[in-house]
C-alpha cells in the first residue's frame, strides 16, 4: 500500500487538508479529491500544458507534480479566474476573439496567459506566442489565442495608463 | 439584428472558458469502475491461450471477452468485419481482446499486466506493396478492400496530343488527429433496461447503430449522448463505436456504470489515424501548358479492417486531379488491407493525400515547361461550366480563380519570388528563402448519393413560453456547430440569436442529422433548420403575430401559436436536389453539390547548417459560400492550416512491426505557438443557391493546400523536388548532399 499522508494546501485561496497517497498527482488531487474538474489532462507526461496551474505563482503542470510537492504551499487553478457569467478580463477577450475552440487546452492556455499579462507581459506576438509555446492547441492554429492576449494587455494598459 | 456574417461569441464559450464545461472524464459517476483494454502484442496470428495471474486479487476486477457479448461481435460500419473483441484471429497489433475493469483506475491498470495471452505468430503485411503482392493473404483474394475507377475521355487519345509527358511518384504518411482531449466513453443500464453511453464523439447516431447489434434490444432502449468534445478532426467519428462497445459489454456484466478513458499512449497506438497513400501521376501536356491527359494510381493502406476505408478512398481519387478540368482522365484507386491498425476518418478525408500529389505534379509540369507556375495554373483552374473527373458541371459558386488572384495579390508573390531568387544566389547567405503556391477544391457534404441516403432530419422547436429549440445530432466539436446553427434559425426567425438555445446531441431527444463529418454540418444541416424556422415563422404569422417581435410580444405569439399542443415544431427531411445526378457504379455523375475552394502562398526560410524550416508567412483565401460567422470561419482556417502544416513539416509516425513507436506527443511533434507561423486569411463568397444564405462547407478545406504549398517553396528555396511528406530536415540534408555528389 503506498503511504498514506495528511497535507494542506491552499487551494484557489482557501485552505484543504489532503489526506492520501504522498506521491499522487497533483492533478488527479484536484480533480478528484477537491471536485476542479477545469484542470485537464491531455498527455499526463508535460508536454501539452492542458493541466497547468500556479503552484506558488509559478506555471506547473500538474501532470508531473506529486501532491506532497504542494504541501502549505499555493494552488491556483482555473476556477480562481472568471465563472461563466462574470467572465474576467481575460477570458473575455478569448470569448469575442476566438481564443478558445473545442475548449480542453483553453483552462491551461488561460493559466499560462493569465501569468503573461499578470506579470506585465507586452502586447507583441512573438513574446506571447514564447510565453504560450508550452501549451498546445489542436484546434486554433494559436492566432486567436495571441490577439486574445494582446487584447487584453492592450486593455490593462489603457487602464494602467488612466490611473 | 440579423447573426449572419456576424462574428458572435460561440454559445458554449464561457463555460469552457472557466473550465466550467463538462468532458467525459469530469463526470464523477458514481459507483462507477474503470475499465481499461488488454491488446495483442503482435500484429497477426492467433490467440493460443489466455492465462490470468493466479497470485493476483482478481476478487474486485470484471473481465470481459468476445464470449460475453450477446449479440454479434462486430462493430457495425460500412462492413461486418471488425470485432469488437478479438476472439482467435489477432489482424493488427494493439487489437482489443479483453476489457478488464476496477473500482480504482490504478489497479485496473495493474490486472493488465497480471494477463498473459500466449499466441501463434504470423509473418503480418506491413506495406502497401506487400499487400498488392499477395503472397499472404488478410482480406478476400487480392487483399484490395475496394477498387473505383473514374474515366472520362479517351486517355490515349488524350497523351497522342501532348508534347509533354510527366510522371512522378509521390507519398503521404500517417497523421494523427492529436485531438487534445483523449477519447474516452461512459456506459451503464438503467433500470428500465435502457443502455446509457455517454462520451466524446462526433456521431452519436453512429454509436446508436453500432450498439444494437452487439447489444440487441429495442432502438429506444439505447441512448446515446455527447458530452463536450475536446476536439475530434474525424479521429472521433468511429472509433468510439469501439469504446462504447467496450463499455457498454463491461457494464452489463459488472451490473455498474463504467468509463473508459484512454491516456494519450493507448490513444494514438489503437486509434485510427489519416491513411497513407502512394499516388503516381502521369500527365500529357501541351506546350502552352494545357492539360489533355491525367493518368492517376491512388494507392491507400486501410490497416487491417475496411471501417470507413472505401469512403475515404472515394474521396481521394474525387479530388485526384486537382481543381483543374482535362478532357482525358483516367484515376484508379485502390485501397489496400496490411496488418496495421485500421486507418481511419481524419479532416480532409482522403483528399489532402491525392491534392499533395496534384498540386505538385503541377508544380513539376510547370519546371518541365519552364512556365510561371501561376500561369499554368490559370490556364487549367476550374471555371463555371467546366466538367469535372467525373463528368460534373460546374454550374454555380466556382472560386477558384478568384482564390487564386486573391492570395497572388495579397502575398506580393511574384516580387517575393524574384526578390528570393536573388537572395538565394548569394552563397554567403546563411538561409535559403522560398515561396510557393497551392490550389485545391474541396467536395462539400457527402460523397453522390450519400446524402440522399442518409436522410438527414432536424427539427426547430417553440415551446408556449417562447423558447427556440434547434434539435439536431451535429457535433460542436470545437468548430462552433451550436453557434452556426443557432445563427441560422435566428436570422430565418427574424428574432436574435440569444434567443435560440441549441439541444445537446442525444438520441432520445434529437433526430439523426447525420454524422458531423465531411463539411456538411452548416450546408446540409444548416439548410434543413432553415427550412424548419421559415416554416415556424410562417405558423406564427398565420396565428397572428407581425414582425419585428420583441420579446414580450413573441412570448405572446408562441403561447397563442402554442394554444393546442404542447410544443410547436417543424422537422425537415433532405430532399435530393432536382438537378443532382449520381451513379455509383459507373463513378459519373454530380459527385457533390457543390465544391468550396482554397488557394494558399507559403514563404518559408531554412537555415543552411541545420536544415530547420521555419514557415514565415502564410496568405490564404477560401471560398467557403457564406461564412455564417467570419471568426469561427477564420478559426477553422487558421486551425486546419496549422495541423495541415504540421502534416507537411513534423509530423512523423514511426512504425515497427505494425506498432507506433513514437506514440507520445513528447516524440510525436505537432505545432506549437512558435512553428505556427501568422497567416493573412481573406474569406471569399460565392454563394450556393442550395446552401443557407450561400453557406457551403469549411471545415476539411484548410487541410488540403498547406502541404503542397510547402513543398513548392522548399523547391522554390532549394531546387529539391521532395515528394514525400513530412518534409523533415534530415530527409532535406540527405536530398541536398545526394544533389551534390
Ligand atoms: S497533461 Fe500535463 S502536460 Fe499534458
Ligand atoms: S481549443 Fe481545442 S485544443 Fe485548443
Amino acid at each position: 500500500m503506498p503511504k498514506k499522508i495528511e497535507l494542506e494546501v491552499m487551494i484557489n485561496g482557501q485552505k484543504q487538508v489532503y489526506r492520501g497517497p504522498a506521491f499522487k498527482r497533483l492533478i488527479d488531487v484536484l480533480r478528484e479529491d477537491f471536485a476542479l474538474t477545469g484542470t485537464k489532462e491531455g498527455c499526463g507526461e508535460g508536454e501539452c500544458g492542458s493541466c497547468t496551474v500556479l503552484l506558488d505563482g509559478e506555471l506547473v503542470n500538474s501532470c508531473l507534480i506529486p501532491v506532497c510537492q504542494a504541501e502549505g504551499a499555493r494552488v491556483e487553478t482555473i476556477e480562481a479566474l472568471g465563472t461563466p457569467t462574470a467572465l474576467d478580463q481575460l477570458q473575455t477577450f478569448f470569448l469575442t476573439k476566438g481564443g478558445a475552440q473545442c475548449g480542453i487546452c483553453t483552462p491551461g492556455m488561460i493559466m499560462s496567459a493569465w501569468v503573461y499579462v499578470r506579470e506585465g507581459g507586452g502586447s507583441d506576438a512573438a513574446s506571447i506566442r514564447e510565453a504560450l509555446a508550452g501549451n498546445l492547441c489542436r484546434c486554433t492554429g494559436y492566432q486567436h489565442i495571441v490577439e486574445s492576449v494582446i487584447a487584453t494587455v492592450q486593455a490593462s494598459n489603457r487602464r494602467t495608463r488612466k490611473k | 439584428m440579423p447573426s449572419v456574417s456576424e462574428s458572435f461569441r460561440r454559445k458554449e464559450g464561457p463555460e469552457k472558458l472557466t473550465g466550467v464545461a463538462k468532458y467525459i472524464d469530469d463526470y464523477p459517476l458514481p459507483g462507477c469502475i474503470h475499465g481499461v483494454t488488454l491488446r495483442s502484442s503482435i500484429a497477426r496470428g492467433v490467440i493460443k491461450n489466455i492465462h490470468f495471474d493466479p497470485a493476483f486479487d482478481w476478487g474486485p476486477v470484471t473481465v470481459v471477452s468476445a464470449k460475453d457479448i450477446p449479440g454479434q461481435n462486430y462493430v457495425y460500419l460500412i462492413e461486418v468485419d471488425q470485432p469488437l473483441l478479438a476472439e482467435h484471429q489477432i489482424r493488427h497489433a494493439e487489437e482489443p481482446i479483453l476489457v478488464i475493469g476496477h473500482p480504482d483506475r490504478a489497479k485496473a491498470y495493474e490486472a493488465l499486466g497480471h494477463v498473459h495471452v500466449e499466441y501463434d505468430e504470423w509473418d503480418p503485411v506491413l506495406t502497401m506493396e506487400e499487400s498488392l503482392d499477395a503472397k499472404r493473404l488478410l482480406y478476400a483474394a487480392d487483399n484490395v478492400f475496394k477498387r473505383i475507377e473514374i474515366v472520362k475521355g479517351d486517355l490515349d487519345a488524350g497523351f497522342a496530343l501532348a508534347d509533354f509527358i510527366v510522371e512522378e511518384e509521390y507519398r503521404v504518411p500517417h497523421q494523427e488527429q492529436a485531438y487534445i482531449e483523449n477519447n474516452g466513453m461512459a456506459a451503464w443500464e438503467e433500470d428500465d433496461g435502457t443502455l446509457t453511453i455517454m462520451g466524446s464523439m462526433q456521431c452519436p447516431f453512429y454509436v446508436h447503430k453500432a450498439m444494437s447489434p452487439l447489444f440487441p434490444r429495442e432502438p429506444d432502449k439505447i441512448r446515446v449522448i455527447q458530452t463536450t468534445t475536446g476536439g475530434g478532426f474525424g479521429g472521433k467519428e468511429e472509433y468510439p463505436n469501439m469504446i462504447a462497445g467496450h463499455a457498454a459489454l463491461l457494464a452489463l456484466e459488472a451490473k455498474r456504470p463504467v468509463k473508459i478513458i484512454y491516456d494519450r499512449h493507448e490513444d494514438m497506438l489503437a486509434t485510427t489515424k489519416r491513411h497513407p497513400a502512394r499516388v503516381r501521376h502521369r500527365t500529357g501536356v501541351r506546350r502552352d501548358g494545357t492539360l489533355v491527359a491525367q493518368d492517376i494510381d491512388v494507392l491507400m493502406d486501410g490497416g487491417a479492417y475496411v471501417t470507413l476505408s472505401p469512403v475515404v478512398l472515394s474521396r481521394g481519387i474525387l479530388h485526384a486531379t486537382g481543381p483543374y478540368e482535362c478532357p482525358n482522365v483516367r484515376v484508379v484507386g485502390r485501397v489496400v488491407a496490411t496488418s496495421t491498425p485500421p486507418n481511419g476518418a481524419f479532416r480532409g478525408f482522403g483528399a489532402p493525400q491525392t491534392l499533395f500529389a496534384a498540386e505538385l505534379q503541377m508544380e513539376k509540369i510547370a519546371a518541365r515547361l519552364q512556365m510561371d507556375p501561376v500561369a499554368i495554373r490559370r490556364k487549367n483552374l476550374l471555371r463555371e461550366g467546366a466538367l469535372t473527373a467525373t463528368g460534373q458541371m460546374l454550374r454555380e459558386s466556382v472560386g477558384a480563380s478568384t482564390v487564386l488572384e486573391q492570395v497572388l495579390a495579397r502575398s506580393r508573390f511574384a516580387d517575393k519570388k524574384k526578390k528570393y531568387a536573388r537572395w538565394n544566389q548569394s552563397k554567403r547567405r546563411p538561409s535559403w528563402r522560398g515561396i510557393g503556391l497551392a490550389a485545391v477544391f474541396h467536395g462539400d457534404g457527402f460523397t453522390g448519393g450519400g446524402e440522399v441516403f442518409l436522410r438527414s432530419q432536424a427539427r426547430v422547436a417553440l415551446s408556449p413560453d417562447g423558447r427556440i429549440r434547434v434539435d439536431a445530432a451535429a457535433t460542436e466539436i470545437g468548430q462552433g456547430t451550436t453557434s452556426i446553427l443557432a445563427q441560422i434559425v435566428a436570422d430565418a426567425l427574424e428574432v436574435p440569436y440569444d434567443w435560440v438555445e441549441v439541444e445537446t446531441p442525444d438520441t432520445s431527444k434529437v433526430p439523426d442529422s447525420g454524422p458531423t463529418v465531411a463539411s456538411r454540418t452548416c450546408m446540409i444541416v444548416g439548410a434543413l433548420l432553415h427550412r424548419a424556422a421559415k416554416k415556424l415563422k410562417l405558423a406564427l404569422l398565420n396565428a397572428g403575430a407581425h414582425w419585428p417581435l420583441g420579446r414580450e410580444a413573441f412570448e405572446r405569439a408562441a403561447a397563442r401559436a402554442c394554444a393546442s399542443r404542447g410544443e410547436l415544431d417543424f422537422v425537415e427531411e433532405f430532399e435530393k436536389p432536382g438537378d443532382i445526378e449520381w451513379d455509383d457504379v459507373s463513378y459519373r455523375g454530380d459527385a457533390y453539390g457543390v465544391f468550396s475552394y482554397a488557394a494558399m502562398v507559403v514563404e518559408l526560410e531554412i537555415d543552411k547548417l541545420t536544415y530547420e524550416i521555419t514557415v514565415k508567412n502564410v496568405v490564404t483565401a477560401q471560398d467557403v459560400g457564406k461564412a455564417i460567422n467570419p471568426l469561427l470561419v477564420e478559426g477553422q482556417i487558421i486551425g486546419g492550416t496549422s495541423q495541415a502544416l504540421g502534416y507537411a513539416l513534423l509530423e512523423n509516425a514511426i512504425f515497427d512491426r505494425g506498432v507506433m513507436q513514437n506514440a507520445q506527443l513528447t516524440n510525436y511533434i505537432i505545432p506549437t505557438t512558435l512553428d505556427t507561423p501568422p497567416m493573412d486569411v481573406t474569406i471569399v463568397e460565392k454563394p450556393y443557391s442550395k446552401g443557407p444564405f450561400g453557406a457551403k462547407g469549411v471545415g476539411e478545406l484548410p487541410m488540403d493546400v498547406p502541404a503542397p504549398a510547402v513543398a513548392a517553396a522548399v523547391y522554390d528555396a532549394t531546387g529539391l523536388f521532395l515528394t514525400e511528406l513530412p518534409i523533415l530536415p534530415e530527409k532535406l540534408c540527405q536530398a541536398l548532399h545526394a544533389q551534390e555528389n
